[in-house]
């Protein structure tokens, strides 16, 4: 295919200082990206760019489009169940970064200790993370049943009232965050997992000769070796968490109501429900533009508490 | 450490990583038991866990509904064409990619990481829509590009990183050109990484639902939809519903099972490299 292009130059840039070499890019290599390049063009690129233009339309399927400026976007404030979305969303994410985060952080402790059938049972444990979203959503719609559900029947057995779970819409969305937990730890306790496995040993045997204690050791040897990784964790987890889809439609479709009706579930509604394309895309603009901010908070936040604390590299 | 701390240890330990692995284990089990019981068992109160009569029947009814086998071939062809076609363009592209150091490049699989699904189906959609293409399979194999792409690519760019450049340079001073060089001397070592990018690639695509609410007719439905749409129709059968469920995610949970290690390998390179 490209024979001429065994000309190239540089072959003993291996070592070289990336740096150096940024904004150097040498042609011989367009040949193997060239098709990767067309495909995301055309799934990545495109979408966005037509997304953007379509925006600025007033445009509903099945009728000619009409450019109407930012009306889209000067509706969205006035939007009540926008605004709403944007609360429930919030609410939804930030709890599911913070308690797949302790309860991950807690699994990867555990796994980095040695223990028989470790393997087997960190396979088990991960489980959650990879079966098939609509189908465990399927199972716990089951088990939130008020009546019949296995929940209620277990917070019987140590005494709690019933819970009407997903189906009220104080607990809605505590409910569906009790999903994501126990389906996203896993990812966070693989990251801090292998955060752990990155730390030397020295440290933890001084601590032990100086008799420190289990928590002690994680609070301060362990903790701030794998913070790095656990904002890592905790990123990822936000950007999945702020556009988590199909636990929330398989579950309650946004209800009760509009309870638990998150940003991507107003915007599945607007574009496939009433169809109004123009508006959809207005709020997928600034869905996107949300989570570009959030993750860059996150980001900053991240670069901050680098230098203060640790100084380490992730 | 004195004999007594050290079992007061192992009893704590025990009992973590008992609180840590029971919320999966009972989950598939109990998932297990609502599929194998008949409707007089799943609607009783206290729960049963063990029948005494199994209802295997559950299975035999998902599996033998005309309509299943459609959806599982649906599936099997939109999953296995995008990670082909994932594999046949990202694979080259990753190596090209970590050859050049284009790092900059990188940052559009970051952004098609961060997009809602939701926000490519606006635009496809309507595209298919023009192109005459909704009844087909066609849409749902190119929209799930979207997924199995970045995915590879992700992938092969870290896994070609770290190969070594010692053998493809004296290649290149024999006299190969780069394709050569490409498929003789760096495919065979990245081995084990396309394997990581297809079966993370595989499981995402068979996992989506998304894509296939939207874009699947009556006839094109991908498995995760067909399952969903059985809660409308039969909403107090959980039996069946439970059973099509497993069926549904046991391919997934099985290559989970046994390409744990492989699995482990790539979401944390990715991740970490996601950072």
């Amino acid at each position: 295919m490209s024979e001429a292009t065994a000309t190239a130059p540089a072959s003993s840039r291996s070592d070289a200082d990336p740096r150096e070499l940024r904004g150097w890019e040498p042609p011989s290599y367009w040949p193997f990206i060239a098709p990767a390049l067309v495909v995301v063009l055309g799934v990545i690129i495109f979408p966005w760019l037509y997304t953007t233009w379509m925006s600025l339309h007033e445009w509903k399927v099945g009728s000619p489009p009409t450019f109407v400026g930012l009306a889209n976007y000067i509706r969205l404030p006035s939007d009540t169940r926008f605004v709403e979305s944007i609360g429930h969303t919030l609410v939804y994410a930030a709890l599911s970064v913070v308690l797949p985060l302790i309860f991950g952080t807690f699994a990867a402790v555990v796994f980095h200790t040695k223990f028989p059938m470790r393997g087997f049972l960190r396979g088990i444990f991960i489980m959650p993370m990879m079966a098939t979203p609509v189908a465990i959503a399927l199972v716990w719609t089951m088990m939130f049943h008020p009546q019949l559900g296995i929940l209620n029947y277990l917070l019987s057995l140590v005494g709690i009232p019933a819970q009407l779970w997903v189906f009220h819409p104080a607990t809605v969305i505590p409910s569906l965050v009790l999903v994501e937990t126990w389906q996203w730890s896993p990812l966070v306790m693989l990251i801090v997992l292998g955060g752990l496995a990155a730390i030397p040993t020295e440290p933890y045997e001084s601590a032990q000769i100086d008799g420190a204690t289990r928590w002690q050791i994680f609070r301060y040897i362990s903790l701030p070796l794998v913070m790095p990784f656990l904002f890592i964790a905790g990123m990822i987890r936000g950007i999945d968490a702020l556009k988590s889809f199909d636990i929330i439609f398989a579950i309650t479709q946004g209800g009760p109501g509009t309870a638990s009706e998150t940003i991507n579930l107003y915007l599945y509604s607007t574009a496939f429900v009433y169809y109004d394309v123009g508006y959809a895309s207005a709020i997928v603009v600034v869905f996107f533009a949300l989570i570009v901010v959030l993750t860059g908070a996150l980001l900053q936040l991240r670069q901050t508490t680098h230098w203060n604390d640790t100084g380490g590299s992730a | 450490m004195s004999p007594l701390r050290r079992l007061l240890g192992q009893i704590g330990l025990g009992f973590s990583i008992l609180v840590i692995v029971s919320p999966s284990i009972l989950f598939f089990l109990w998932m297990l038991s609502l599929s194998t019981k008949y409707e007089i068992d799943n609607a009783s109160y206290p729960p049963v866990f063990i029948p005494e009569h199994f209802n295997w029947g559950n299975y035999a009814a998902v599996l033998s509904s005309n309509r299943f086998s459609t959806y599982f071939l649906n599936s099997l062809i939109v999953t296995g064409a995008a990670t082909a076609f994932a594999l046949l363009v990202g694979v080259p592209a990753g190596y090209g990619m970590a050859r050049m150091r284009a790092q900059k490049s990188a940052i559009v699989i970051l952004i098609a990481r961060i997009t809602p699904g939701l926000s490519y189906l606006i635009p496809l959609f309507l595209l298919f829509q023009w192109l005459g293409l909704l009844g087909t399979l066609w849409p749902q194999i190119i929209i799930h590009l979207v997924v199995t792409v970045p995915i590879v690519i992700w992938i092969m760019i870290g896994y070609f990183e770290t190969t070594p450049m010692e053998l493809e340079e004296s290649a290149l001073i024999d006299g190969a050109s780069r394709w050569q060089i490409f498929h003789y001397v760096a495919l065979p070592i990245a081995r084990p990484g396309i394997a990581v990018a297809f079966i993370l690639s595989v499981i995402f695509s068979w996992n989506n639902f998304v894509f296939g609410i939207v874009l699947a007719g009556r006839e094109t439905r991908t498995l995760p939809v067909a399952v969903y749409n059985m809660i409308s129709f039969d909403q107090l059968s959980w039996g069946p519903l439970a059973a099509a469920a497993l069926i549904v995610t046991l391919p997934v949970l099985l290559l989970t099972v046994f390409a744990q290690r492989q699995i482990v390998a790539g979401l944390t390179a990715g991740a970490v490299k996601g950072g």
